[in-house]
């Protein structure tokens, strides 16, 4: 049955964040702040990344995750905090549209 | 974001409580913050509105931007009775967002034949309730007119501060019900909180009517929990 009442623990992207956590990995946090159009995802979606690649979650329908991703390694490394923007045929900035049309803002930072 | 607060977010949400993280997208320090925690001013006001919308967005407040992530339990429907309100019920709760489980001992009424696709319980409340504890993010319908099978899990439903309490049964029967569950140790603060005769008044007939009647008024509960009420009937 849809609207589970109970957190679906093996792929809920802040369960699984906080386990790689526990595990001593690098863990980013990317999370879908704005949203103009037809977003895929609602503000407040979150995927997580960790040192290796490896992600959990989501903040658009699959479009811009690896654009993320990358960024998100960086923000590991770094430490510091990105917003990252998307939108339908957008040139100028990260080369990665959303085919539906929409445009998310997304926060990418650090755990720890 | 602080590992603490990950960890402490994710405590909240396992144990379906209402929680919202606080991030300040300028410097990047969060908190989070439990529902009745106070917090002052715009912020305090944008906060109280996440928690009653369960909306996440983004506030402008004392001169910087906060992120407000709202994590709200997903909110449910307990139904004290398998009877034919019930059948209607269940599935226009779950269309509504609202998942639905109905409890009765009685096996004539509880048959997986009469419930498709519901979660069902040919159970006591005392047993299913011991195992699966009402919480503020569950609304307990009790509709089987019985006292052995409703008064339990009324008082089990206002202990547990369900978002809302509706009970079947005419003004009568109601201050029958009312003199029960004084004895069975309810406030009378408590009791009031009972919505009886059950649902909005919009004239329902059928069972099927009373059902729009009751969701209506447990989604009114629910969307102005820490609000005066407003325009509830009964």
């Amino acid at each position: 049955m849809e609207n589970s009442i109970y957190l679906d623990e093996a792929r809920d992207p802040l369960i699984i964040a906080e386990g790689w956590m526990k595990d001593g990995k690098d863990v980013a946090i990317a999370t879908v702040v704005e949203t103009w159009g037809s977003a895929p995802r609602p503000v407040g979606s979150h995927l997580v990344i960790d040192a290796d690649g490896n992600f959990h979650g989501s903040v658009s329908g699959g479009c811009v995750e690896g654009a993320v991703v990358t960024e998100a390694i960086d923000v590991i490394d770094s430490g510091k905090a990105r917003m990252l923007e998307f939108g339908v045929a957008d040139e100028t900035a990260w080369q990665v549209g959303l085919s539906c049309g929409g445009r998310i803002k997304v926060y990418v930072e650090r755990l720890g | 974001m602080d590992p603490y607060a990950l960890k402490t977010l994710n405590a909240e949400r396992r144990a379906r409580r209402a929680a919202i993280l606080v991030t300040d997208l300028g410097d990047g320090r969060d908190r989070i913050v439990r529902e009745g925690d106070p917090v002052a001013g715009d912020l305090g006001a944008a906060i109280a509105k996440a928690f009653r919308t369960g909306n996440s967005g983004s506030v402008e407040a004392e001169g910087r931007t906060f992120f407000l992530n709202a994590h709200l339990p997903q909110p449910r429907l307990v139904v004290i009775g398998a009877v034919h309100i019930s059948q209607a019920l269940a599935p226009m709760a779950r269309i509504a967002g609202y998942p639905v489980e109905i409890i009765d001992p009685r096996t004539a009424f509880a048959t997986p034949d009469r419930f498709p696709d519901v979660a069902l319980h040919a159970e006591w409340p005392e047993d299913v309730l011991k195992r699966q504890p009402l919480d503020s993010y569950t609304a307990l319908v009790a509709v089987t007119h019985d006292p052995k099978v409703d008064d339990f899990a009324l008082k089990a439903a206002l202990d547990a501060n369900c978002f809302y309490v509706g009970a079947l049964g005419s003004r009568k029967t109601h201050a029958k019900r009312v003199e029960r569950l004084l004895a069975l140790g309810a406030t009378a603060d408590q009791i009031a909180r009972i919505h009886a005769p059950i649902g909005l008044d919009i004239g329902a007939a059928s069972p099927a009517e009373i059902a729009v009647a009751v969701l209506a008024q447990a989604i009114l509960a629910f969307r102005s929990r820490g609000l005066d009420a407003k325009g509830a009937a009964a």
